[in-house]
C-alpha cells in the first residue's frame, strides 16, 4: 500500500482510488487512536511541524498521529523568533529542517509555499495550509467524517456555507467531494462567493454548481452542511469583516425540516456562524471532525513514511 | 521556449501592391501577424519608443487572411532576440518574425506559445511565494494560447491576458 507522490501538497494530486485507500486506512488506526492497542509503525521517525501561521487542531493532530504511531515530534516553537525573524528564506529554513526530520508539516501564509518547500526538501512535506490555498488534509478528514457518517461519498447533496473566498479548506473540498457528487451548494456573503477559477473548472468537468443565499430554502434537501468561518484575518480593514459577519448563521430554530441524516460540519475554529444550541443537536459533527484528522494523519504519515501498512 | 528555426530564403517579403504600406528595409526586423491592435503594447515589450533614431514602421488594423485584421512592425537596424521573442509570444501569439539582412529575409520565425512559461512574468497574485520568497523561478502552466493565459504552477491562480501585458509594458 503505497501513494504515487512523495509530498501531499494538494488534494489534485491524489487519485480516487488513493483518497478512498486513505480513508479505509484512517478507520483501521481508530483503535491506534484511541489507546486500544498500541502502534510501534513509525518508531525511530521524527515529524518536524513547521508553521508560519497559529494553529491548535492541525498542529496537534498531527503530532499526537505521530505520538500513537511510536513516532516523534519536534516543533520550532515560535517561527517568529527563528532564523525566518533574520530574514532567512523558506527553501533554506527547509534545507535545514530536513536534516533533523524524516517528514515535515508545514503552514505558511503564502499560497503555493508548500509546492516550493518540496522542491528543495529531501524528506516529504504535508501542506498544513499554504496561505488562502491548500489544505489536502482537512479535506481528507473531512470526506472520512462524512463516509463515516453516511456511509458513502457518492450522490450526497452538499452544501458549502460562509467565506468560500478566503477559506481554503472549502477549495479544496469542493475539488474533492465533487468526485463522488455532481451538485455543489455554495452559499456565501456577497463578495465572499467561491473563486471564478474553481468555479470553472468545476463546471468544465460538468458538475452543477448552485450558487444561492437561500440558506432556509435548501436545508431540507441537504445531507451535509459545511459551514466555514469569516476569516477575520484575510480582510484588509476592520470595517470591511463587519460588513459580512454573521451574515448567514446557523441555528438550532432554522434544523425543523432537514433530513434526519444531516450532518453539520465545520472546520473550526467557530466564531459566531453556528450558535451555540446547534452543538446539542443530532446534526453537529464537527467536534467529531476532529478526531478523524487524527486518523487520517496517521493514515497519511504511515503512508508518505512508507510504513509497512496493510 | 517559441520554435525558431532559422530558415535561409531568397524571396522578398510578400507584400502586394495594394497592400504595401510600408517600405522595405536593408536590415533589421519584421514582426508580422501580431494581433490587432497591440502592435504598440509589442514596441513598449521591445523597449522601443521611436527616439532610438532607426527607421521605425507601424501598420495597425491592416487585412489579414489568416487573421482578419493585424497589426505589423518594421524596426531597421535592429534583429530581436529570443527572449525578446518570448516575451512577444504572450502578447501576440500568432506573430511571426522575419529577421532582415541586405533586403532579404535571413530567418523566419513563427512564435509558439509553449506548455509552460518559466521567469518571464510574475505571478498576479501578491500573495504567491513567488512574489515574496527569493531564488525562485514563476512558473506557468499556459491554459490558453489566444488571448494567452497561465495558471500559476505554485499558487495555482490564472493570471489574465490584460494582466500580462500591463506587467509586460511595465505598468504593474
Amino acid at each position: 500500500m503505497s501513494l504515487k507522490v512523495k509530498n501531499l501538497i494538494s488534494i489534485a494530486d491524489l487519485s480516487t482510488k488513493e483518497i478512498i485507500m486513505i480513508l479505509d486506512l484512517a478507520d483501521k488506526m481508530e483503535p491506534i487512536a484511541h489507546s486500544e492497542k498500541p502502534s510501534k509503525l513509525l518508531s525511530g521517525k521524527i515529524l518536524s511541524t513547521l508553521f508560519y501561521e497559529p494553529s491548535t487542531r492541525t498542529r496537534l493532530s498531527f503530532e499526537s498521529a505521530m505520538a500513537r504511531l511510536g513516532g516523534s515530534s519536534i516543533t520550532v516553537a515560535d517561527v517568529g523568533a527563528s532564523s525566518v525573524a533574520k530574514g532567512e528564506s523558506l527553501a533554506d529554513t527547509i534545507r535545514t529542517v530536513d536534516n533533523y526530520a524524516d517528514v515535515i508539516v508545514l503552514r505558511h501564509p503564502q499560497e503555493g509555499a508548500a509546492q516550493w518547500a518540496a522542491e528543495v526538501s529531501r524528506v516529504p512535506i504535508i501542506n498544513a495550509g499554504d496561505g488562502a490555498g491548500r489544505h489536502p488534509t482537512q479535506t481528507l478528514l473531512d470526506l472520512s467524517t462524512i463516509r463515516r457518517s453516511q456511509g458513502r461519498l457518492k450522490d450526497l447533496n452538499i452544501a458549502v456555507l460562509g467565506d468560500l473566498r478566503f477559506g481554503r479548506t472549502v477549495h479544496s473540498l469542493s475539488y474533492a467531494i465533487t468526485r463522488f457528487t455532481n451538485r455543489l451548494y455554495c452559499i456565501a456573503p456577497p463578495g465572499l462567493e467561491l473563486p471564478n477559477e474553481i468555479v470553472m473548472d468545476l463546471r468544465e468537468q460538468g458538475k452543477e454548481i448552485i450558487m444561492t443565499r437561500d440558506l432556509k430554502g435548501i436545508l431540507p434537501e441537504l445531507d451535509v452542511l459545511y459551514v466555514t468561518r469569516i476569516q477575520k484575518e484575510r480582510f484588509p480593514t476592520p470595517a470591511d469583516y463587519e460588513k459580512v459577519r454573521g451574515v448567514f448563521r446557523v441555528e438550532k430554530s432554522m434544523l425543523q425540516d432537514v433530513k434526519p441524516n444531516l450532518d453539520i460540519l465545520h472546520p473550526l475554529p467557530r466564531v459566531d456562524e453556528i450558535a451555540p444550541d446547534v452543538d446539542e443537536t443530532p446534526y453537529a459533527r464537527y467536534f467529531k471532525q476532529m478526531f478523524h484528522g487524527v486518523l487520517v494523519r496517521m493514515a497519511i504519515l504511515s503512508l508518505l513514511l512508507e510504513a509497512n501498512v496493510r | 521556449m517559441s520554435s525558431i528555426k532559422p530558415k535561409s530564403s531568397k524571396s522578398k517579403p510578400k507584400e502586394k501592391a495594394d497592400t504595401l504600406r510600408i517600405q522595405k528595409i536593408q536590415a533589421g526586423t519584421v514582426i508580422d501577424h501580431i494581433t490587432a491592435g497591440y502592435a504598440l503594447a509589442v514596441l513598449q515589450i521591445l523597449g522601443i519608443t521611436g527616439q532610438e533614431g532607426d527607421v521605425l514602421s507601424i501598420v495597425m488594423n491592416v487585412q489579414s487572411k489568416r487573421m482578419g485584421k493585424k497589426d505589423i512592425i518594421k524596426v531597421e537596424g535592429r534583429e530581436i532576440t529570443a527572449d525578446e521573442i518570448n516575451r512577444i509570444a504572450l502578447v501576440a501569439p500568432q506573430a511571426t518574425i522575419n529577421i532582415i539582412r541586405n533586403y532579404k529575409i535571413f530567418s523566419k520565425m513563427r512564435i509558439e506559445v509553449p506548455d509552460e512559461i518559466i521567469g518571464i512574468v510574475r505571478c498576479e497574485n501578491p500573495s504567491c511565494i513567488t512574489n515574496n520568497e527569493r531564488g525562485i523561478k514563476s512558473h506557468f502552466g499556459v491554459v490558453d494560447r489566444s488571448p494567452v493565459t497561465l495558471r500559476c504552477f505554485y499558487c495555482k491562480r490564472i493570471s489574465h491576458h490584460e494582466h500580462l501585458i500591463e506587467q509586460l509594458q511595465g505598468k504593474s
